[in-house]
């Protein structure tokens, strides 16, 4: 009963999202903004449910068997993918580098300098 | 005689999703196992086997991708409430996050369009059309977020859905190794680098590292997600102004 609770709850936010987005028109998709409700309530409430729990474990370890029926999707764009093989192969793997170094390094330089101010400050 | 029947079984078999849905758990359990027996190596991440295990499968029997996706679709709906339910390990680490929001914000946003820009600098000069540039732009972001801004800044949502997914299989191999490199050993750091660049996948990687990498890896790319809806079509649009 457990998980069935907890996963109606996850459908409930995201429906709530997808309806948010349609009214307000906001460009973002319903279920970043319906995580983010969840987010919200799960900080007003102060606590999170044994319910919520064991849906949320049981759908995030497997998060992973998600994205296999996009990643099958391949085989549609297969022409397109073999002519243009090298600029693509080489824009995800050197813009996936740059991109995780850099957040590394922006990351570590920011906290080090926000570091540094909060105790000039204090 | 037994040929026919089978023939008929396939025939049947073919036109229902239950075909699809159970390749598609079948595969990946057993592409799970493979990836345990061999110790973790990411070059055996399951979603690259699996995908590759699947595409093969279906070209030898000949089977369209919208048949497959008859059965398919039934775990693809699954990341809708998958997305909702990254705000729990969220809230868990929230007392962690309220110390690092400012560094965190900003790491967000300049990762977002650095992982953009980059992408579509490289491919252009490359030589790649437009619109595999634009399909490439949003490879960072989580797939049904990814499929929406491709659609409206000018790509093709269902390229765009593969890159993402190649995208992601990418930073889970490399991210263990760079990090390693770069001498980091702060989770919150690695997850936050892994949740922009490599999405979900490379969440569900970050998490089997530890649930506090894990966390980090899913407010990086819920963040993410947002700032590059929010900014990408908007300031490419701008920039198409100025040519």
């Amino acid at each position: 009963m457990n998980f069935l609770n907890g996963i109606t709850l996850l459908l409930i936010y995201q429906l709530a999202g997808e309806i948010s987005v349609l009214l307000l028109r906001i460009p973002v998709p319903g279920p970043v903004l319906g995580m983010i409700m969840l987010f919200i309530t799960l900080v007003w409430r102060g606590r999170s449910s044994t319910s919520l729990d064991s849906a949320s474990t049981a759908l995030l370890s497997h998060l992973s068997l998600l994205f296999v029926p996009a990643g099958v999707g391949m085989m549609v764009h297969f022409d397109r993918i073999i002519n243009e093989w090298l600029p693509i192969s080489i824009a995800l793997i050197l813009s996936t580098i740059i991109t995780m170094a850099a957040t590394v390094a922006i990351m570590l330089a920011s906290r080090h300098v926000l570091a540094k101010k909060v105790k000039k400050d204090d | 005689m037994i040929e026919r029947d089978l023939a008929a079984i396939w025939v049947y078999l073919s036109t229902t999703p239950l075909l699809g849905l159970t390749i598609t758990l079948v595969t990946y359990s057993l592409a799970h196992q493979l990836y345990i027996y061999a110790h973790s190596n990411p070059l055996l991440n399951p979603v690259l086997t699996s995908v590759l295990a699947l595409f093969i499968l279906l070209v030898l029997t000949g089977t369209s991708y919208e048949t497959y996706f008859e059965g398919g679709q039934f775990v693809h709906f699954l990341l809708g409430p998958a997305t909702v339910a990254l705000a729990i390990p969220l809230y868990q680490q929230c007392s962690k996050l309220r110390k690092l929001f400012l560094p965190v914000a900003i790491t967000v946003i300049s990762g977002a369009l650095i992982g953009a820009f980059s992408s579509i600098g490289i491919a252009r000069f490359l030589g790649a059309s437009l619109q595999t540039q634009l399909s490439l732009a949003p490879k960072s972001v989580t797939a049904p977020v990814a499929m929406g801004i491709s659609e409206q800044i000018g790509g093709l949502p269902s390229l765009t859905a593969v890159l993402v997914v190649l995208t992601g299989i990418i930073g889970a191999i490399i991210g263990s190794k760079l990090f390693e490199l770069m001498r980091i050993k702060d989770d919150s750091v690695k997850g936050i680098a892994m949740g922009i660049s490599a999405h979900g996948i490379g969440t569900a990687r970050a998490f089997q590292v530890s649930s506090e990498m894990g966390a980090f890896s899913a407010l990086g790319m819920a963040l993410s997600a947002f700032a590059t809806a929010v900014i990408l079509p908007w300031l490419l649009n701008f920039l198409d102004m100025l040519n």
